[in-house]
C-alpha cells in the first residue's frame, strides 16, 4: 500500500526533530531517506511505524490514518527493521524469524502450518534457511541483518521500513541486501548514508535536513552537485555510471 | 507430536510428579518422623472424610504444620522463580530478580515499623505491615521510573534508589529503637522463616501463585517479543506500555505476597529462572511453567534442609537458598562474562 506523509511534526522536548515533512511513497515503490546525522531519517521512520506519536499532520498508509490502526493490525501491514538491534538472548535464527508471526498469533492461539509457511518463506528469501538452527549470538553483522529482515518478511507486511540497514557491512553484504530489499514486492522506506547505494537501488529519494525535506524526487534530479554541497558540506562531481545507467558520485577534496 | 514435545511433557509430567514427592517427603521428614503412608492417612482423613485410625499428634502435626508449610513454600518458590522469569525478560536483564524494584526493602521497612515502632496498634500484623510496606516501595519506584523515562535501565536505576533508601530507614528505625531481642527478631524474619505459616496464608498464597501463572501465561508470546527491546516489540504488535504496567503490577503482588508471609528469601527469583532457561530453552510458554515447577521444589527442597541440617534447630531458609543459589550465582556470572 502507498504511504503519504502529510505535513508531520514532531519534536521530543524542545528540540523539534521533524517539521512540516510532506512525502508520499507509491505502492511497491523504493523510497531512499537520505541526509546527515541527526536530520530525523530514524525519527521519520518510527513515525511511520508509530513508535513515536506525531504531534501534528497525519501518516496514512493507503487512506488509513496510522494512528487510528490499532498496535496489533498495524503490526501485520507495517515491519520495521531497526538499526543495530541485539539480544542477550539464547535465541537461534529460525526463533527470531518465529517472532515475526505475533501480530498473527493471539495470547492462546497456537503456531499453524501457515506460520510455519511463512518462517520458511521468510528465511529461504534472506538465504538463510541453512542457518536456521545458528545461535544469534554466533552470527555476523551481515547475518544478523539478514535475520532481522526475514524477521520482519515473517510479519508478512505490505510495507517495510529500515533504519540504515547497511551501517557496518562490508561492501559485499551492502549490496546484497540493499539488492534483496530492491526486489521485495513490498512499499519499502530505507534510511541510508551511503549516496551512491541510495541511486543505485532507490525507486525515488528524499533528503532531510534540520527535519525538513529539502529535496524529493527521482534520483537523478535530487542527487545534484549543488544538493550535495549545499547539505552534506562536500564538493562532488555527479555524472551518470558508465557501467550501470544510475548516476554516480564522485567526492572531491578540497 | 515431534520428539522435543514428547521430551518436554516427558519432563513437564517428571516435574510434577518430583513436586509430589519432595511434599510427601516434607510432610514425612522433622523432628517427629511420620511415615510418609501415615501421612496419607491424615491428609485424606481431613480432604475426603476417610476415618483412618490415626494418633491426635500425627493428624496435628501431618495437617496443621508439615503440610500447609510445605504449601506456602511451593507456592513461594513458584511466585518468585515466576517473577525472576518475567523481570529478567522484561528489563532484558540477565541479573534481574523478584527484589530488583524495592519490595524486599520496602516489606523490611514496614515489617519493622509494626515489629519495633508499634504501627498499626496491634490490630495490623506483621505481615500486613510488611505487605503494605511492599506495595508502598514499588509504588514509589514506579512513579520515579515512570517520571524518569520507563526505559529498562532507569527502572532498575529507581528500584536500587528505592531499595537502598528503605534499608537505609530500616536500619534507621533498627538501631534506634530497637532492643537487643527485637533487632535478632528482625534478622531472622529478614533471612526468611516458614514457621509461623499455618493454613490461611495456604488459603492466600497458592491462589495468588495459580492467578499469576495464569496471567504471566497469556502474556508468554508477549514476553518473547521483548528479545529486542521495546521498540522491537512495539514494531511486532506488543502494546508495550499496557503489558509492563499489568506484568510489573502482577509481579509486584505475587512478590509482596510471598514476602510479607515468609520474609524476603532470596536467590530463588534470580537463579532457577536462569536454570529452568538451561532446560528448556528462552521461550516463555515453556521457560514460565519450567520456572514455576522449578521454584517450587527447590524451595520444598530448602525448608526440608533448613529443617534438618542442624539438629534441634531451624535454619532461616533464606540462608539454605543461598548457600545454594550463590554458587549458582557465581556460575551464571562466569557465563555471562564469556559470552560478552
Amino acid at each position: 500500500m502507498s504511504i503519504s506523509i502529510d505535513k508531520v511534526n514532531y519534536a521530543a522536548g524542545e528540540a523539534v526533530i521533524i517539521d512540516g515533512v510532506t512525502l508520499t511513497i507509491e505502492k511497491g515503490k523504493v523510497l531512499g531517506l537520505l541526509g546527515p546525522n541527526g536530520s530525523g531519517k530514524s525519527s521519520l521512520l518510527r513515525l511511520i511505524a508509530r513508535l513515536r506519536k506525531v504531534q501534528s499532520g497525519v501518516i496514512r498508509l493507503g487512506n488509513d490514518d496510522v494512528s487510528t490502526i490499532s498496535r496489533h493490525e498495524l503490526a501485520r501491514r507495517v515491519a520495521f527493521v531497526e538499526q543495530q538491534s541485539t539480544t542477550e538472548t539464547q535465541l537461534t535464527v529460525r526463533d527470531v524469524v518465529r517472532l515475526g508471526r505475533t501480530p498473527h498469533l493471539s495470547a492462546w492461539s497456537s503456531w499453524n502450518v501457515q506460520d510455519d509457511a511463512a518462517v520458511q518463506r521468510a528465511l529461504s528469501s534472506v538465504g538463510m534457511q541453512d542457518r536456521a538452527g545458528q545461535l544469534w549470538q554466533t552470527l555476523s553483522g551481515g547475518e544478523r541483518q539478514r535475520a532481522h529482515i526475514a524477521r520482519a518478511l515473517a510479519q508478512s507486511p505490505s510495507e517495510l521500513l529500515l533504519d540504515e540497514p547497511t551501517n557496518h557491512l562490508d561492501i559485499q553484504h551492502q549490496l546484497e541486501i540493499l539488492s534483496l530489499v530492491s526486489k521485495l514486492d513490498l512499499t519499502c522506506v530505507v534510511a541510508l548514508h551511503d549516496l551512491n547505494l541510495a541511486a543505485m537501488f532507490c525507486d525515488s529519494l528524499a533528503v532531510l535536513q534540520h527535519g525538513k525535506v529539502v529535496a524529493s524526487g527521482a534520483p537523478e534530479d535530487v542527487l545534484t552537485e549543488e544538493l550535495v554541497g549545499k547539505v552534506f558540506g562536500v564538493r562532488a562531481h555527479v555524472a551518470k555510471s558508465a557501467v550501470h545507467d544510475r548516476f554516480h558520485i564522485q567526492y572531491l577534496v578540497r | 507430536m515431534s520428539q522435543k514435545g514428547w521430551a518436554l511433557s516427558a519432563l513437564t509430567a517428571s516435574a510434577i510428579v518430583l513436586l509430589g514427592l519432595i511434599i510427601s517427603l516434607a510432610v514425612s521428614i522433622g523432628e517427629i518422623s511420620i511415615p510418609i503412608e501415615t501421612a496419607a492417612k491424615a491428609v485424606s482423613n481431613r480432604v475426603f472424610g476417610t476415618g483412618f485410625e490415626l494418633s491426635r499428634i500425627h493428624q496435628g502435626v501431618v495437617w496443621d504444620y508439615r503440610l500447609s508449610r510445605a504449601l506456602v513454600a511451593a507456592s513461594a518458590g513458584a511466585s518468585l522463580a515466576l517473577c525472576g522469569a518475567i523481570l529478567q525478560a522484561l528489563l532484558r536483564n540477565p541479573l534481574a530478580e523478584p527484589y530488583v524494584l524495592g519490595i524486599s526493602a520496602g516489606a523490611s521497612t514496614g515489617a519493622v515499623c509494626v515489629m519495633i515502632l508499634g504501627f498499626g496498634y496491634g490490630v495490623l500484623s506483621l505481615s500486613s505491615g510488611a505487605f503494605i510496606g511492599a506495595v508502598v516501595a514499588f509504588l514509589l519506584v514506579g512513579v520515579l521510573a515512570a517520571g524518569a523515562g520507563g526505559t529498562s535501565e532507569r527502572i532498575i536505576l529507581c528500584g536500587v534508589a528505592g531499595s537502598q533508601l528503605f534499608n537505609a530507614l530500616t536500619s534507621y528505625i533498627v538501631t534506634t529503637s530497637a532492643n537487643a531481642e527485637q533487632a535478632r527478631g528482625v534478622l531472622f524474619w529478614l533471612l526468611g522463616s516458614l514457621s509461623g505459616v499455618r493454613w490461611p496464608d495456604v488459603y492466600l498464597s497458592v491462589p495468588v501463585a495459580i492467578a499469576g501463572f495464569v496471567l504471566c501465561m497469556a502474556h508468554a508470546r508477549s514476553l518473547d517479543a521483548f528479545a529486542f527491546g521495546t521498540d522491537s516489540a512495539a514494531s511486532l504488535g506488543i502494546a508495550v506500555r499496557r503489558v509492563q504496567i499489568v506484568l510489573l503490577g502482577a509481579t509486584a503482588v505475587m512478590t509482596a505476597t510471598v514476602v510479607s508471609m515468609v520474609g524476603s528469601v532470596g536467590f530463588v527469583g534470580l537463579v532457577i529462572p536462569h536454570a529452568a532457561r538451561f532446560l528448556v530453552g528462552p521461550a516463555h510458554h515453556r521457560l514460565l511453567p519450567a520456572s514455576a515447577l522449578g521454584g517450587a521444589i527447590f524451595m520444598v527442597a530448602a525448608d526440608i534442609v533448613s529443617r534438618i541440617i542442624i539438629p534441634q534447630q531451624i535454619l532461616p531458609i533464606g540462608v539454605v537458598t543461598a548457600l545454594f543459589g550463590a554458587p549458582a550465582f557465581a556460575v551464571i556470572l562466569y557465563r555471562a562474562r564469556r559470552s560478552a
